[in-house]
């Protein structure tokens, strides 16, 4: 038997295999192709104060080894989530993380008031880097002052773990790890998307409507593993490693450059069952390698080099 | 119905014409009972720039063999990709997705509008209509007399009426111009083609108060109803092409 599993303070999570947000629904999108409660953990879609519509179509574009998306986190709201999808997908046996947005710090506040009473969510995602929306997200996560300002006021009212998500769109992502850890953060994941575009050449237009949008998938992998390296060897904290993670391989290149655990993204959209096949990948590999528990490979490139 | 993701055998494809390929899959259990209207997610290996899945409608179902097919219009790298395969190599299908056409109410006179791509699922709509008892008539719209495709195929679902733009068969111009139209004998239209066809006859059936259906071929990512990508701007809000439709009432469109 090989251990895999992995903790944020005392949340402990069986193994460390997660679903990346805005890529696996509320999870039951899955049923039929694996057994949710096998992950480690779900990242449930972007969720914000008011229901929101999202950016006009077309909000997607293909682009060479990835995706672009600007779908500006399209969800129903948290009363929604809380009267509808909580009761739901509080029955799966995993860590349930809700992802929150807003265009303010009182938005953020208000969330993280709300989901701390949920029972059954042991942990939220502060997304400070999504992209696709024109207040708030990025803009938080691009500005030292303003990362450090809403990881403070959300620590101030979320008891439970807090996972502050970072935004690859910066000089230099070590400083945006040590303020929010600085401020409280239990855990960092990385990346988001990076800004991109496409323009369509026959149309002559932007391929999206937004015209700027997210960058996902593997064309994205080497750049998310350099600044998890970067931040995983800066921060005591936890590290959650995302980008462009396909295969058991990719997966494998996180941990070894620091990563405590992985979320699987834009995979899932190709192979749905691509986080059981990674989890089971991993599983695989440490027993091959002769490792009994995932923590030794865990930084391992720092030891050697 | 439980959706699947499975390896299935390729045993015939078939070249239509320049543009369109025909390729039949051999389930490997016995295949779901479709409904006409929905389509699967196929996977195309072997280029980055092919990296999504592609979308593509049921075209057309044998339970007997237990094989089903698909209609393919040569696009872009990833149907063309497809285009080369051969007998006996496989392709990774996530299945049965999307909704259905609805049925016709009882006695009414209904009508299959298709142009291009758009004709893939009308074939087995057509098919599995004739099941249920009703004999619809069929009017499709191409560009010019070579462009038409699997013609016999829908005369033996119903009576098939043409158009070709440039009147190479058929009655010249666009399938909204077909006298067939002007005789008001259809309470019901199931339509699927380019959007601006779609829109057309919409706008059509709207005016006249026929019942109608489209089926839209929005850009997709995951076909699960999880990237939320492939939305649509209808009464009740954004919602997803790929599990709230394809097919959708025109009366639930903004158009």
């Amino acid at each position: 038997m090989v251990n895999l599993g992995f903790s944020i303070g005392d949340l402990h999570f069986k193994n460390p295999v997660l679903t990346a947000s805005g890529t696996f629904g509320y999870g039951s999108e899955f049923d039929d192709f694996l057994d949710v409660s096998r992950l480690g953990g779900i990242v449930v879609k972007g969720t914000t104060i008011e229901p929101r519509e999202g950016n006009l179509y077309p909000r997607m574009a293909e682009t060479a080894s990835g995706m672009l998306n600007a779908v500006g986190l399209q969800n129903k709201g948290i009363d929604y989530f809380e009267k509808n999808i909580y009761p739901r997908i509080s029955g799966y046996n995993t860590n349930i993380i809700v992802n929150i947005n807003g265009s303010y710090i009182d938005d953020y506040v208000a969330l993280a008031e709300r989901i701390n009473r949920l029972e059954k969510i042991p942990a939220i995602e502060l997304n400070i880097s999504c992209p696709n929306v024109k207040m708030g997200g990025m803009a938080f996560g691009t500005n030292l002052d303003s990362a450090r300002e809403v990881t403070r006021a959300v620590r101030a009212v979320y008891a439970k773990k807090l996972i502050v998500k970072l935004s690859p769109n910066v000089t230099n992502v070590v400083d945006f790890a040590k303020v929010v850890e600085e401020e409280g953060a239990d855990s960092i994941s990385l990346i988001n998307t990076l800004l991109g575009m496409l323009v369509d050449v026959e149309k002559m237009r932007p391929a999206l409507s937004t015209i700027t949008g997210g960058l996902s998938g593997p064309a994205i992998k080497p750049i998310a593993l350099r600044m998890v390296w970067q931040v995983a060897k800066t921060v005591r904290i936890p590290v959650i490693g995302i980008g462009g993670i396909m295969t058991t391989s990719d997966a494998l290149e996180f941990f070894l450059a620091g990563a405590s655990a992985v979320q699987i993204g834009t995979a899932s959209f190709i192979d749905p069952q691509a986080p059981v096949k990674i989890l089971e990948g991993i599983e695989n590999y440490l027993i091959k390698k002769g490792f009994s528990d995932i923590k030794e490979i865990i930084g391992y490139i720092n030891r050697t080099t | 119905m439980a959706k699947r993701i499975e390896d299935l055998k390729v045993i015939g494809n078939k070249r239509l014409n320049n543009d369109f390929f025909v390729l039949e899959l051999s389930g490997n259990d016995k295949i779901p009972d479709f409904k006409p209207g929905q389509f699967a997610q196929v996977r195309v290996d072997g280029s980055p720039e092919t990296f999504l899945r592609r979308p593509i409608s049921i075209h057309d179902v044998d339970y007997e063999r237990n094989t089903f097919k698909l209609l393919i219009q040569i696009a872009g790298k990833g149907t063309g990709a497809l285009s080369k395969l051969r007998n006996g190599d496989f392709l990774n299908l996530i299945y049965p997705l999307g909704n259905s056409f609805g049925l016709p109410v009882e006695n009414e006179r209904v009508l299959l509008v298709g142009g291009g791509c758009g004709v893939a699922p009308l074939l087995f709509l057509g098919k599995y209509l004739r099941s249920n008892g009703y004999i619809p008539d069929i009017l499709l719209g191409f560009r010019n007399s070579e462009q038409i495709i699997e013609f016999e195929e829908y005369l033996k679902i119903g009576n098939v009426f043409l158009t070709t733009e440039d009147g190479s068969k058929g009655e010249k111009g666009y399938v909204t111009n077909h006298s067939i139209l002007l005789t008001g004998r259809y309470k019901r239209i199931y339509c699927c083609g380019p959007d601006s066809m779609m829109r057309a006859i919409a706008g059509y059936c709207k005016k006249n108060n026929i019942a109608c259906e489209v089926s839209l071929e929005n850009l997709m990512a995951c076909g699960i109803g999880v990237c939320l990508c492939c939305i649509i701007d209808t009464i009740k809000g954004n919602l997803c092409t790929c599990i709230d439709g394809p097919v959708f009432n025109i009366n639930e469109l903004k158009w």
